[in-house]
C-alpha cells in the first residue's frame, strides 16, 4: 500500500524555523490481537529524517509507541524563506516515503 | 511527447520513485538514515532502555522539562515534548516507563537544531514519562506523570 503524503510545513521566525510534520502511517504496535485472536504484526515507522537545502536537521528513531498518524515539531536555527524542507521516513517493513515543503 | 518522462510519472511510486529520485540525484543512497537501535526499543525496563541508550545514571535536571498533559484521556494520542535550556545537545529521547518497551522516540540533533520537540506517544496506563537528553556528552533526565484514563494500546 502506498502511503499517503505526509503534511508538512516550516514557518521561519526571527532565524528560527519551525518544522511541524503529520505523517500517515498506521504504526501497528505488534501487541494487539484482532477478533479472531491473532497478534497484528508490527508496522511502524523506524527512522525519519529531516533536512534543510540537503543539510540534516534533525534524524530520529521511532519506536511502535508513537501514535498512529505520527505528529513531529522541531526547530532548528537558520534556514530561510524558500529553503526546501526535506524530510523521509522508512518503516519496518521496508517502505519509504519522502515529501518536501517550502519554508514560508 | 516526451515518453520518457510518461514513464517516469507512470512508474513514480514507492521503490521505483525512490529510485528514480536517487538516480536524479535528490536523494543520496542512505541519507541520514542511521542505524535503528533495536536494543534500545526492544528493552522493556528502564534500566534496560538506558543501558541501550549508552546512559548510565543520569542525572536529574531541573533544565529539562517534560510538557504534556496531566490526564490524558485517550492513551491512544498523547501530545508529549521535550525540551532544555542545557547547552550542546546532542540526543533528545521520550521514555514511558510503564508501557512494554519504555523507549518511545530518540532524536540526534544537529548543531542548530534547537532541544525543543513534540510529538504524540501511545500510553497504555498511568506512566512516568521521562525526557532524556544528552548535553555536552553527559546524560540528564526529568519526569513527569501523566494519567490515563483509557488506554491505548489497543486492550
Amino acid at each position: 500500500m502506498a502511503a499517503s503524503p505526509m503534511k508538512i510545513r516550516a514557518n521561519n521566525k526571527d532565524g528560527v524555523t519551525e518544522v511541524k510534520v503529520l505523517m500517515s502511517h498506521e504504526m501497528e504496535t505488534g501487541q494487539r490481537k484482532d477478533s479472531a485472536g491473532a497478534i497484528v504484526p508490527a508496522w511502524f515507522i523506524t527512522e525519519l529524517s529531516a533536512s534543510n537545502n540537503g543539510k540534516v536537521v534533525l534524524s530520529s528513531d521511532f519506536g511502535p509507541s508513537v501514535s498512529k498518524n505520527p505528529y513531529l515539531q522541531f526547530k532548528f536555527k537558520g534556514g530561510a524563506k524558500g529553503d526546501k524542507v526535506t524530510v523521509t521516513w522508512k518503516d519496518n517493513r521496508g517502505e519509504s516515503r519522502t515529501d518536501e515543503a517550502t519554508v514560508a | 511527447m516526451n515518453n520518457q518522462r510518461r514513464n517516469v510519472l507512470k512508474t513514480g511510486s514507492g521503490a521505483a520513485l525512490m529510485t528514480v529520485l536517487a538516480a536524479a540525484g535528490i536523494i543520496k543512497p542512505g541519507m541520514a538514515l542511521a542505524d535503528w537501535n533495536k536494543a534500545a526499543f526492544d528493552a522493556k525496563s528502564m534500566a534496560d532502555t538506558l543501558k541501550a541508550l549508552g546512559a548510565t545514571a543520569p542525572a536529574d535536571s531541573k533544565d529539562v522539562q517534560v510538557a504534556g498533559p496531566d490526564i490524558a484521556e485517550n492513551g491512544a494520542v498523547v501530545p508529549v515534548g521535550v525540551s532544555t535550556s542545557l547547552p550542546n545537545v546532542t540526543m533528545v529521547a521520550i521514555l514511558i516507563e510503564k508501557n512494554p518497551n519504555a523507549l518511545a522516540a530518540s532524536f540526534m540533533l544537529p548543531e542548530g537544531t534547537e532541544p525543543n520537540v513534540n510529538t504524540r506517544v501511545k500510553m497504555g496506563q498511568t506512566s512516568n514519562v521521562y525526557a532524556l537528553v544528552k548535553s555536552d556528552g553527559k546524560f540528564f533526565m526529568a519526569t513527569k506523570e501523566i494519567k490515563v484514563t483509557l488506554g491505548g494500546c489497543g486492550g
